[in-house]
């Protein structure tokens, strides 16, 4: 048992976080937000340049060929910058999806363009109905001469906006909530009959309704082999992506927790720092206490993000994002509440936090989503009377 | 960043399960796992069998006679104890003043003490906590003032201690005594090993919400403690105290016992029944049940990252009170889910719980929960209340 990181780790880490700290103020991340994209291409280019985009990507497919360790450092140290830029969607999760599951052609056109930072793709695969269930998949393929007729609603598809090309998935068979049946089509997203509609979430980041009326694909635009279901795929890779999330909640939740301690020993208020109340020291203890246990089950996520057996894999994430969904609740209403009035006031670091923290809670299944998740993979192992 | 246990730990888990699945009593794990009250046989028994197989002393060093245990060892040894429902090892011997003895003793009471420890043939109790004074620890009263006479050099100690735990079992006890009132609080303070049958010691019982009588009020009125059983210097003891804390914390968030109560948890609502279906199928109950289960696996985490630190010689600090809290809270938290999930049968009472047999009323696993849930609830309060901890995280650990 050991849980300590390399010193090539740690070197990531560590320029991660100079770059972030360098090149992403909080002034420069709120010039970002208000640009009309709400992005920034340079920012993205510099991520490439210090490798994060290939990390990913296997050494054979020109990347660094890292794994969830390294994307947990990676996210760690870029959660307190509170990125604009598809991380996220586009390095962990497209990557994942791209690199598991797309033909070899697929991979050697897009891995080494989307590591060089050249091209972004972002999955557009939740719907409204679905709730948190990954194999809920209403939009249709329908076969269409050589190629294929989309139709669909996909919903909140984070970073959407910033793509040059989606991985939709679509039902080519069966029923909404059937494994079987889905596949996954890249979509140009000036495609005819793709409609975005943008908008910015509550933290500021850019997402899209993506609305598709038959859109016409070419029958090369399928990901994988045509036989393969790609619902275990997908789902393997939105676990990828839900273990690199808890890890950027950790940075994020490191960096609130510090920012209220500091606030808490320079803030008068009754002729002393407010931090010698035990009132609000057994809170901020209580906020520590929550981080503690995320970061255990942060690294808990990422050892098991790429385990074969579903049940194990998807237990610990569950239980995973549990904790964190928590954790991230807590220690953000705690932040604020603490800040008192300067807690709830946009200058200040501590709200936009808050509200990635929220944002984080809610995405790729909220709290009782994962709680009921983990409880009927757990209930059936009952054990035997004593 | 690994986080299995080597081939050598995994060997020794199946060492110390097979010992333990050969040599624990069926009739005694059928107590612990269904929390009947064990007697002072039982642990003395357990105690031994353990001794003898050199195991008496788990955190103990090879040169005092124990197994000379890393940090993972001892963990993996009572996490394997407590799944297979063997009963806690009583600590007050065992980790608390052999500890202080082997650092601070002289080679006179080494000898003299430990190999009794070991060997249950003596058995130990705290005198720390005093009326006035809980958590506020260094506030104690108890005077012990130093003479010579004709039967040479000792203490006559007056005053009150008590929460003694177990004490009516007691041959010996260890207290913080004050022998220098004009010094600053902790500076004054002196940490005597007393005989229990010395003249002028009174045992009282203290009743506890649970019916049971598991702790004790001790008096010492005038009673005679060779200089001899001092450890260290005088006036030092709060030092050694402070020690002694240090090596309470091993084991504290109970992890082992929590997995082991999860498992009753899980088997009596698969039992129970409502609306026609097993009370684990209720949506409400089996997310919190879930809750709970999710906690524990995030806290054996964080308990495996503390250890690895130890294991890297970095210090375990202030961490302690981080497993000291949520591992009280999940295993209060599950004595509550164990009362809700046998519903009204958590009411018909049977004080000292010391029976199981079955009777006309309710299930029988329900017979206990209701006391233990009320004994359960000491578990906040002992060992510097969860508020006393929460104290230390923010001082010592946040700064505040």
């Amino acid at each position: 048992m050991d849980f300590s990181f390399s010193e090539e780790q740690h070197q990531l880490q560590d320029a991660i976080s100079r770059f972030v700290q360098g090149d992403y103020s909080f002034e420069r991340r709120h010039k970002i937000l208000k640009s009309a994209d709400g992005w920034s291409r340079e920012v993205w280019q510099g991520l490439a340049d210090l490798g994060v985009l290939a990390m990913n990507i296997p050494e054979a497919d020109g990347g660094l060929g890292y794994g969830p360790i390294e994307t947990l450092l990676a996210m760690q140290s870029a959660g307190p910058a509170l990125l604009c830029e598809p991380l996220l969607d586009s390095a962990v999760i497209a990557t994942a999806l791209v690199r598991d599951f797309g033909s070899p052609e697929q991979r050697a056109e897009l891995l080494p363009a989307m590591g060089g930072g050249e091209r972004i793709v972002v999955l557009a695969h939740t719907e409204a109905a679905g709730r948190g269930q990954p194999v809920w998949v209403e939009t249709s393929a329908k076969k269409s001469g050589d190629g294929y007729l989309l139709n669909g609603h996909k919903a909140v598809v984070s970073l959407a906006p910033a793509a040059d090309e989606l991985l939709v998935s679509a039902r080519m068979s069966g029923q909404p909530g059937e494994a079987d049946g889905v596949a996954v089509f890249r979509v140009s997203k000036d495609a005819p009959g793709l409609v975005l509609k943008a908008f910015k979430t509550l933290d500021g980041r850019r997402a899209a309704d993506v609305v598709l009326t038959d859109v016409k694909v070419p029958a090369a635009s399928l990901l994988g082999a045509p036989t393969t279901s790609a619902t275990a795929a997908i789902d393997r890779a939105l676990d990828i992506g839900l273990a690199a999330l808890c890890a950027e909640s950790l940075g994020v939740m490191e960096a609130t927790v510090n920012a209220t301690i500091e606030y808490l020993k320079t803030r008068q208020q009754f002729g002393q720092p407010i931090g010698r109340f035990q009132a609000l020291q057994h809170r901020t203890a209580d906020m520590l206490l929550h981080l503690e246990q995320s970061r255990s089950m942060a690294y808990l996520a990422a050892m098991h993000c790429n385990v074969a057996d579903d049940t194990q894999r998807r237990k610990t994430l569950s239980a995973a994002k549990v904790v964190i969904g928590n954790a991230c609740r807590f220690i953000g209403q705690q932040s604020v509440q603490l800040h008192g009035g300067m807690g709830m006031t946009e200058e200040l670091n501590v709200s936009h936090f808050f509200k990635r923290l929220m944002a984080i809670e809610l995405s790729f299944g909220d709290t009782d989503t994962h709680l009921q998740r983990f409880a009927a993979l757990t209930q059936r192992d009952i054990p035997l009377a004593a | 960043m690994d986080l299995t246990f080597t081939p050598e730990e995994q060997a020794f888990r199946q060492e110390v399960r097979a010992f333990v699945r050969d040599k624990l009593p069926a009739s005694l794990r059928h107590k612990v796992v269904n929390s009947l009250r064990l007697t002072r046989d039982d642990h003395v028994m357990w105690q031994r069998t353990l001794h003898e197989r050199g195991w008496g002393g788990p955190g103990w060093p090879r040169e005092h006679g124990g197994p000379g245990w890393n940090a993972v060892q001892q963990y993996i040894f009572e996490e394997e104890c407590a799944a297979a429902g063997a009963p806690r090892l009583i600590p007050f011997g065992i980790k608390m003043v052999a500890p202080v003895i082997m650092a601070f003793g002289s080679p006179e009471q080494q000898k003299r003490f430990l190999p009794d420890i070991s060997s249950a043939r003596k058995w130990w109790c705290q005198g720390y906590s005093e009326p006035g004074s809980g958590s506020d620890l260094a506030s104690l009263k108890t005077r012990a003032v130093r003479g010579f006479d004709k039967d040479g050099d000792h203490f006559v100690v007056n005053g009150q201690k008590t929460w003694t735990t177990l004490g009516q079992h007691a041959d010996w006890i260890f207290c913080l005594v004050r022998t220098d009132p004009q010094a600053k609080a902790q500076r004054g303070i002196s940490f005597l090993l007393i005989d229990m049958k010395s003249p002028g010691i009174t045992v009282r019982p203290i009743i506890t919400l649970d019916g049971a009588h598991e702790v004790n009020e001790v008096w010492f009125e005038n009673v005679r403690v060779p200089a001899e059983n001092l450890i260290g210097e005088e006036n030092k003891g709060w030092t050694y105290a402070k020690f002694l804390l240090g090596h309470e914390r091993s084991n504290i968030a109970g992890i082992g016992i929590s997995k082991r109560e999860i498992e009753r948890l899980k088997r009596v609502a698969a039992t129970e029944m409502k609306n026609g279906k097993p009370l684990l199928e209720d949506p409400l109950f089996s997310a919190k049940v879930a809750q709970i289960e999710i906690d524990l696996m995030a806290l054996e985490m964080t308990n495996l990252r503390v250890l690895s630190d130890e294991a890297n010689e970095k210090a375990p600090g202030p961490a302690a009170s981080i497993l000291k809290i949520k591992g009280t809270e999940i295993q209060q938290a599950i004595t509550e889910l164990l009362v809700a999930a046998v519903g009204p049968y958590a009411l018909p009472f049977k004080a000292e719980n010391e029976s199981d047999e079955e009777g006309d009323i309710g299930p029988r696993y329900a017979a206990g929960l209701g006391a233990h849930y009320c004994n359960m609830r000491k578990l906040s309060i002992f060992g510097g209340s969860n508020e006393i901890q929460k104290n230390i995280i923010s001082q010592q650990l946040l700064g505040l």
